[in-house]
Formats: structure tokens, sequence, C-alpha cells
């Protein structure tokens, strides 16, 4: 076997090591927004909309101006002056529009949870005091809630200006799909439903904005994602210059997509921060987080399979229908979801005839956009849905009909029908690893078994391909200013001790570990000789974030470059000091060694000891660089495509309705494993969370559009005593276009979870001819599919 | 949310909780465990103007038996319950149901009393004092009164206490030979409310199922006896007769779960489970 650059003497790629910041985390001693208190802070409590749709008659602010505590009291109207609207749109989803969004409502509000007045008071509970005195004067309008119901003419128009609800459509048509269904042994049909969800972060968002009027600067401490996006945005709207923005992100307790976005209460803080000159804090509690939080998904989607007798599967063609609530979320925009389902189905088979149709609509819910997985939960349910309902009208078993059709792992590379590209994938490879872990023949046998006893237990499969490392053809080419290269500097200190600053950001998935594992190994030096700073625009490189399955291929990659590269300059340093070739030399375990025979001959603390305090002892010519700053961002694709396969086993309760699932397995290959630990729990938290989705979490919306489950009672989030044993392992293709080869791993497992179990639970079901193709699989959604209860 | 704006006594005996209730009224709110109490504040379903802590009270602690009763102080916590002797000796159907009441973290706070008065139509303990013909001891300035649970929940979250009485105890009669019980609920995840739940208690003689209590929680607006179908079973009608009963016995309601006919359905799925595992003869009967 050959060795990679990445397969160094002392190298922790690859290997389960301790996140730094584990012990500052786990003994309570992280900094997250909510931990800040700053001198004359202040803090807002929202008044939102009661109401999914109503005009504004009047806002009288008069007896809640007089409480306890109260420093200010701002309307919509009144915020104006102090934030322009913005409209999330991007240039290369062509047609997609949406209004001018304001932070706060003016004049009319269009979801139940829009903010409409701020108090700023002393305290929180004083603003909520207050905030019970505001007496607003609402008319309230005909809600569009159902996503059917938005493109209906008789229903009402959302935005005025915008002449009809239908903020998007796409369409695309590759090969021949009509000749392909005509001559197809089989066409098969099915509607998919998705309800609803979100993401639920352990920690809710969290904002301080503080402007310093002597600086003519605004601080924000903000959980976010996207540092430098958040820079730019804030400046643009406040009208401040991007420099008098700093953005400081602390520890964040967890993101899943949801803190990557513009919201309106976070753009008000900011402006009322200016206003009232006085530092604001805003943390959301739970209840307004399931109405001011973005949610995810909620699709219906019609799909249809052309298939061979033999198991040829000659054609897919879906047509999607999505509701997005009253805007298109700012700047990434509402419509990502849907484009991405269209350039995903089908994706992981040689199938070369695709039709589809996406239409995304507004609708007066709360606000849908980017979540975990963006589109590939409902790309992958739907085409591996379809299969499945192939595979049974041919009588062919799941896992045969896919040998046959997955995509060879010697064809790449390759393109989709829908013109994605693919450097390098492996589904037999890891659908062969698979049967290595489950025994299927095993399992089956059980379940014939134990059905005979009346005991209906089911296996589900379902294969994916996942986009990670965005380059610019998410965002940029769209004329979005989120960055899509990432940045590390790396210094070696005067004790010989390494800082690497990265514009990448942690959510509690572990970038910290990443960034120091590779720019340890890129450096040769000992992990705890590595300090990790994240987060603060004034201090890190110019980056995107961590975002898309992208902190480690890109970020990571980064940092790799830039330890080479302060590493090159440590050891031409070494050799000025020691009168040896560079080449000759290494650094190993943090001290510089003979390249050939590893003998010891500079401590990096010596060495940085004559590079600081000693360059009189240099030649005259020769100036020390102990600082490289490096930027990547894959070149050659747009995007590194990962794949993989999961398998559900899974116990149906006829008398109930109720789903016990018994184990899960993932294979899935994100090319070069950093971290195993790492991976295998983002997989694990990936897999949960597609299994909430499956089974478990729906925002629920009545007729009027109220959430009417907007608490965590009612709200079922998926916990440890429902989950499966989840086993976790990998096939390694390795991308090309970086020298450490990582693809991403964030969003694999919930790519790919909730269509397995969908598949498990109708082969659970299959003696009763019972097809459910819709989640989450309530008990009473299937006690009522079997005809029960 | 935070809660709105109120006071705090902390009591120290039972006539100080019992004077202080009676000044305050209507305005205070008693402050045991605080499970249901402390979250319904921060949403502000509730705004109390005084809590009264009734927390330290001595008079309310304890698991005793006398010579026909088990005894449970009020302030016993789920977990304290979860672990007594006592308890599972005398009342088996508790120390299972308490299992099943939320997490670990709100059984060492949670107490008996507070679940009681609170009546959830939701909650075990309210259907388990039904199964055990339990007896709910109140205190007031007049002095003591004991009602059977029977009379005791009155409605949705109703029950017959009076507005200057504290619930001081639940008694239970001592266990007896034959007695058997069971308990089932069906909840999405462990630790939620139940979709429909079953505490059943009951006593085998000569073979047959007799003195049958079946308490039903999360179906309709108040812990409620089956009474129709336990006749059915003791009088050796049969779990499928008796499943059919429900429809007489229990009021469903409909909720983001399940609607009524669905509860229904689950109901009578639990009471075949429940009595089965309570007498196996009659599970290979049906």
């Amino acid at each position: 076997m050959s060795l990679s650059p990445t397969d160094l003497p002392n190298s922790y790629i690859g290997r389960t090591v301790p996140r730094p910041n584990l012990a500052r985390l786990t003994e309570g001693r992280g900094l997250y927004v909510s931990d800040l208190t700053l001198p004359r802070m202040v803090h807002v409590a929202f008044l939102r909309s009661p109401y999914a749709h109503a005009e504004i008659r009047s806002i009288d602010t008069s007896a809640a101006e007089n409480m306890p505590g109260v420093v200010r009291i701002v309307t919509g109207e009144q915020m104006q002056a102090f934030c322009t609207p913005w409209v999330g749109v991007l240039a290369h989803l062509k047609g997609l529009k949406s209004a001018p969004q304001h932070p706060m409502a003016v004049g009319r509000v269009r979801w139940q949870g829009e903010p409409v007045v701020a108090v700023l008071a002393t305290s929180r509970a004083l603003a909520e005091d207050a905030a019970e005195h505001i007496l607003v004067d609402y008319s309230e309008l005909p809600a569009v809630v159902d996503v059917l119901a938005a493109l209906d003419p008789s229903k009402p128009v959302i935005h005025d200006g915008l002449g009809d609800n239908l903020a998007f459509e796409r369409r695309l048509d590759a090969g021949h799909v009509d000749a392909a269904f005509a001559e197809a042994d089989h066409v098969i049909e099915q509607s998919f439903t998705f309800g609803r969800h979100t993401g639920v972060t352990l920690e809710a968002r969290s904002i301080v904005a503080d402007w310093n009027k002597a600086e003519a600067r605004l601080t924000v401490h903000l959980g976010t994602q996207a540092p430098h996006m958040m820079q730019n945005i804030i400046a643009m709207h406040l009208g401040l210059e991007e420099p008098q923005v700093r953005i400081l992100c602390h520890d964040v307790g967890g993101s899943f997509g949801i803190k990557v976005h513009v919201y309106a209460d976070d753009m008000a803080v900011a402006a009322l921060a200016r206003m009232a000159g006085r530092p604001v804090k805003y943390v959301a509690d739970r209840l307004e987080s399931f109405v001011a939080d973005i949610h995810a998904r909620d699709h219906v989607v019609h799909g249809r399979i052309a298939v061979k007798n033999s198991g040829e599967i000659t054609a897919f063609e879906i047509d999607d229908l999505t509701g997005i609530g009253p805007y298109s979320m700012y700047p990434r925009t509402s419509a990502v979801e849907a484009n991405q389902i269209v350039n995903l189905v089908g994706g992981q088979y040689a199938c070369p005839n695709y039709r589809a149709r996406a239409r995304v609509v507004f609708q007066n819910k709360a606000m849908m956009s980017q979540y975990r997985g963006v589109g590939h939960p409902i790309a992958t349910s739907v085409t591996e849905g379809l299969v499945d309902l192939a595979a049974a009208r041919i009588g062919m078993d799941p896992l045969e009909i896919r040998r046959r059709n997955l995509v060879a792992d010697d064809a790449y590379p390759c393109a989709s029908a829908s013109g994605l590209r693919f450097e390098a994938m492996s589904h037999h490879a890891s659908l062969n690893k698979l049967l290595g872990m489950m025994d299927y023949a095993g399992l089956r046998t059980e379940q014939a078994a134990l059905r005979a006893k009346g005991i209906y237990r089911g296996i589900g499969f379902a294969s994916f391909i996942e986009i990670t490392n965005p380059g610019p053809a998410f965002y940029g080419v769209g004329g979005a200013r989120i960055s899509a290269q990432d940045g590390a500097a790396v210094r070696l200190d005067a004790t010989g001790a390494v800082i690497v600053q990265s514009s990448i950001t942690e959510q509690g998935q572990g970038s910290e570990a990443v960034i120091a594992q590779v720019t340890a190994t890129a450096m040769g030096v000992p992990l705890d000789r590595v300090r990790v700073i994240l987060g603060d625009t004034d201090n890190t490189p110019y980056g995107g974030g961590t975002w898309a399955s992208r902190g480690a291929g890109i970020g990571g990659e980064a940092a790799w470059q830039a330890g080479r590269a302060l590493r090159s300059n440590i050891l031409t340093l070494a050799g000025t000091i020691l009168q040896a070739r560079p080449e000759t030399l290494d650094i190993r375990a943090g001290v510089v060694v003979d390249a050939e025979d590893g003998r010891e001959r500079l401590p990096l603390s010596e060495l940085a000891r004559i590079a600081y305090f000693r360059p009189d002892t240099l030649p005259c010519d020769f100036q020390s660089e102990l600082m490289a700053t490096r930027h990547f961002v894959p070149r050659e694709y747009p995007f590194a495509f990962t794949n993989g396969i999961q398998a559900s086993y899974l116990e149906v309760d006829t008398d109930t309705g109720f789903t016990r699932l018994l184990r899960h397995w993932v294979v899935e290959d994100c090319g070069t494993v950093i971290n195993p630990q790492l991976v295998d729990e983002q997989i694990r938290g990936g897999v949960v969370q597609g299994l909430g989705a499956a089974l478990f979490e729906h925002c629920q919306y009545d007729a009027q559009g109220q959430m009417i489950n907007a608490n965590m009672a009612d709200y079922l989030v998926p916990m440890a005593g429902e989950m499966p044993d989840i086993d976790v392992a990998h096939v390694v293709s390795p991308t090309l276009e970086s020298v450490i080869g990582a693809k991403g791993a964030g969003e694999a497992g919930t790519a790919g979870a909730a269509a397995c179990v969908v598949n498990a639970v109708n082969d659970a079901l299959s003696p009763f001819w019972v097809v459910i193709s819709e989640i989450p699989m309530t008990p009473a959604l299937i006690l009522r599919a079997l005809g029960r209860g | 949310m935070k809660a709105s704006a109120f006071d705090y006594v902390r009591a120290k005996s039972l006539p100080e909780a019992l004077d202080l209730l009676a000044r305050h009224g209507e305005a205070a709110k008693l402050l045991a465990g605080g499970q249901s109490l402390l979250p319904a504040l921060n949403l502000r379903l509730s705004a109390p103007e005084i809590l009264i802590d009734i927390s330290h009270l001595p008079e309310l602690r304890g698991i005793s038996t006398t010579a026909t009763s088990l005894r449970i102080g009020a302030l016993t916590r789920h977990v304290e319950l979860q672990n007594a002797a006592l308890v599972a000796e005398h009342a088996p159907v508790l120390t299972q149901a308490i299992g099943h009441v939320a997490h670990a973290a709100i059984r060492s706070r949670g107490t008996i009393g507070g679940s009681l008065a609170n009546a959830d139509p939701a909650a075990e303990l309210p259907a388990c004092a039904l199964a055990l013909h339990a007896r709910i001891v109140m205190q007031s300035p007049r002095g003591e009164r004991v009602i059977a649970a029977d009379d005791f929940f009155t409605g949705l979250f109703a029950t017959a206490l009076l507005p200057d009485e504290i619930l001081t105890a639940v008694e239970i009669n001592l266990a007896q030979p034959g007695d058997v019980h069971g308990f089932g609920e069906l909840a999405r995840r462990s630790g939620d409310y139940a979709i429909v739940g079953l505490a059943a208690q009951g006593r085998v003689q000569n073979g047959k199922l007799a003195a049958l209590r079946l308490g039903y929680f999360s179906i309709g607006t108040k812990a409620t006896l089956a009474t129709k179908a336990a006749a059915i079973l003791t009088a050796g009608g049969g779990i499928e007769a008796a499943a059919a009963a429900l429809a007489d016995d229990l009021e469903p309601h409909d909720d983001l779960q399940a609607d009524a006919a669905t509860r229904l359905h689950l109901a009578r799925v639990l009471l075949r489970r429940v009595i089965s595992g309570m007498m196996p003869s009659l599970k290979a009967a049906a």
C-alpha cells in the first residue's frame, strides 16, 4: 500500500483523538451567547403575530411604555428607518420571486409568529410583562395554509405585488422519458407526502448586539454558521460599511442549518442596538423557536418509475410541490430544497431518462429553508420508494434491483441524467459492505418465522448520493455574498506552539478537532500544541463557515495547505540554523529531525526562540516567516458527491400502529475519514434526525395557519429511548481535488434514514397489501392504512 | 417565556399552610414538587399572586401501614414511591405505573399529592388511585376529610378539593391474598403522556377474576373507571364482550395523537393485553 501525503509517521488523520474543546464543553465552561452579560445591556421580547394572515390596523403601546423596567418599545413601522428590507432571491434560480421582508411586520402580518413589536426592558421577564399590555388591532385575513391550495386562484395572494403564490418553478427533461415509459414492462406511480418539521437545536437561537457609538461599530455575538455572511448582511441593511460590523461566534449548541439563515428577529436586534445605543440581548425561547426558526420539507411529490421485467429501471419522473411560508428565506432562498430534489432523484442509478418539475409556493406558515440534508431525504425517499415498488411489482428482491441499477463503481467520472458530475463513488462496494454487516438472509428467515406468529417485522434499504464540499455553484454564482472558499492562518508562537485561525465554525460537531488534527498532521506537531481560533470576523480569514457538509473538506484542506506552508517555512529556517538542506529535514512530534533517520536536531521551541528573540544570530539577508495563510475551494467539480446505503430493521405492532426500530445500518463514503469517532457520531446524529422525520417530528397546522403543537410536549423530537443501535461503516473514495481527500459527512445520515424506515414499514406490512408513503408515520396513520382504529 | 411576578412563602407546618391558604384563597397556589405548576407559570398559563410552598411540611411525608391501610403522605416523591417496599407489597400497580411517569428528573421532584390534586387526565396516578380504590385524605381549618378516589376526580383538572383544603395523604387497603394487577400505556416516546393507558387491580378468587377495577387515563376529561367492562369480566363474559362495553364506559376525545375512534380502539387493545397479563387463562379463552 502506498502512503499518501497525509499518512505521515505522526499522522492524526484517521485517528479518533479527543476533541480539544471536550473538557470545556462537558464541564459547563463553554461560552454561549446566553451566558453573556454586558454593561447597560437590555433584553428584548417580541410581541408576535397571533394570526397567520392579518392587516395591522393600529398598535397602542401607551400602557406598556409605563411598565416597570421598560426602556423602549419599537414597532415595525418605526424600525424601517434603521433597517432596510431584503428579498430572498438568487439569480441562478431563474424566475424565483419573493417580496421585501422587514425585520418586523409593517402593515400586514403573514405568518403566526411574525415579530410585530419589540419591547426593550431591563429583564426578559419585565419585557414580557410589558408586551402583554400592548394592544394590536388586527383585521384577520383568510390564510393560505395547504400547499395544494396555494395555487388555487380562489385563494388569496399573499403578496399583492407578486400576482400569485408561485415563488419558483423548475422543469427538467433528460433522455427519452416518454419512450421509456411507453416501452416499460411496468410503470408504477405513487404520491409521497413529507410533513414539515424543524431543527430543534439544543441551544435556541441567541444574539447580543452592541453598538459602540464612539467607534461607530456594531459587535454582534451570534450563534451562526456563517459569520462573514452575517457581517455583510447586517452591514448592508443597517447602512454600515462591513468593517463597522464584527461578528463573534462563541460556542454554539447545534445548528443543523437552522443557524445559517438571516432571521427577521436577529436583524431587529441589530437595529435595536443601534436605536437604543445599548447592548441588546435576545434568546429565543422554545415556544417562539417553533414559529420563528425555519421549518423544513413540507413536500408533496408525485413519482413514476418505468421498469423492465429484467429489473432494469428505465425512467424516473417526479412532480414536487412544496410550501415555504410567506417569504423566500434570505439570502440562501427557500427554493434550494426543491431545486436539489430535481437534481438528485435517481442520481444513484444508471438511468438516463428523467423528467422533473418542482413548484415552490408561498403560504401563511413559518418560513421554510435549508435544514440538514436539504432535499436529500425527499429525493432519496421518492427514488427508493419507487424502486421498492418496482421491485415488488416484478417480484425481485429489493437488494437485487439495486444491484442491477446502481452506477457501477468503475464508471467514474460520469454524470447523472440531471447533469450532476460525479468524481468517484462506491455504491456497490457500499452495498456489499452493508450485507456483510447485517446478515440479510438471517433477518429474512427471522422475519418469516415471526410473521407466522403474527409479529410483523420489516427490512428496508435506501441508497443515496449526497452533495458536499460546495464551491460557488450554490450561492456565489447566484449573486449571494457567501464565500465559497475558506481560509486558515497558521502561526508558530515563541514557545513552538501552533495557533490556527480558520474561517469555518464549530456548532458542536467537532470542526475545531478536525482543524487541529489536520494542522498537527501537516506540521508534524503534537495535537496538544495546536490551538484553534474560530468564529470572529476580526480575527479569522474570510470564508464561508460550516454548512452543506463543507467544514472538513474545504476548511480542513485550507488548514492542511497553511500547515504545510508553515512547515516549509520552518524547515527553511531550521536549515539556516542547522546549516542543512531543508529537504533533508522533517518535523516530527514538534521536533525538527533528520528526515532520513529521525535523529532529533532542533525542538520547535528552540527554533522559535531564535527566530523571535535572537534573529541577530541569523544571516542578515534571512527573514523567518512563522505564519502562513492559505485558502481553498474545489475547482474541478462544483460539488464532491458522497454516497452510501442505509438499512433499517423494525417491527410494526399492527394492533396499535406503533413502530419499534430494532436496528439501523449505515455504510457511507465521505472519502478520507479524519476523525472516525466524530464522523460516526455525525452519521448517527444525522440518522436520528432522519428517524425523527420518519416517525415523530411534525409541525402541525390547523386550517387557520396556527401551529398547534409548538411546544416540546407535543412536537416529538426523537429521544434515546426509541432509537435503535446504529452501526456505521465506511468505504473510502477520497476526492482528488484536495490533498486530504475528505468529503462531507454531516448530512449523509439524514439523507437516507427516513427512506429506509418507510421501506421497512412497507416491507413489514406487505402481507396486508398496504403502502404507506407519508411521513411522519404516526400510529394513527398506520392504523388508518390498516383499516383499524 | 418567563413567569410573571409572584410572591412566595414557605410554610413550616400544616396549620401555617392552612392559615396561609385561608388568607390568600384563590390568589394562591400550593407548590409541592412543582413539576406541573412551574411550567404552567413559565408558559403564563397560570399567574397566581402567591405560591405557598408546602414541600417542607413534615405532616405530609412518609409511607406507613396501619392494621388495614397503606398510608402514603402527599409529599411522597415519585422516586420514593418507585423504591418503597411497602408500596411494592401493597400497591404494586403503583410501583409498575411510576416507571412510566415522565423522566427521572421529574420523578425526583414530582409528588403523589401534587399529581392527584392536579388531576391531569393524562396522568398515571389518578387512574391508579381509582383502580386501587384509594381514599384521599384532605385537611382544612375545619378538620380532616376523607373521600373515595371515585368521588375525588370531578373533571378536567378538577377535583373535590375545596379552596381551603390541602391534600395530605392517600390511603389504600392492604394487599390481600389473590390480588392481581396490571398496567399498560401507549406512549409515542418513553416518558410521554400516553395516548391511552390502563391501571387494573383485581383479585383471583376460585380461579376467577373478582373485584376488578379498570382505571383508564388519557381518554376523556378525567381518569375513568370502566365499570361495565369490569363487570363483564368478573361475570365471566370474556375479553371481547368487555372490550365492546368500553364504548359505554369511556368518553374518548380527539387530540393531535389520535381521534376518538382510534383512542377507543387502543383502549380495547390495552384491555386485551393487560387482562391477559393478569389472567393468562382468559387470553387462552379469548
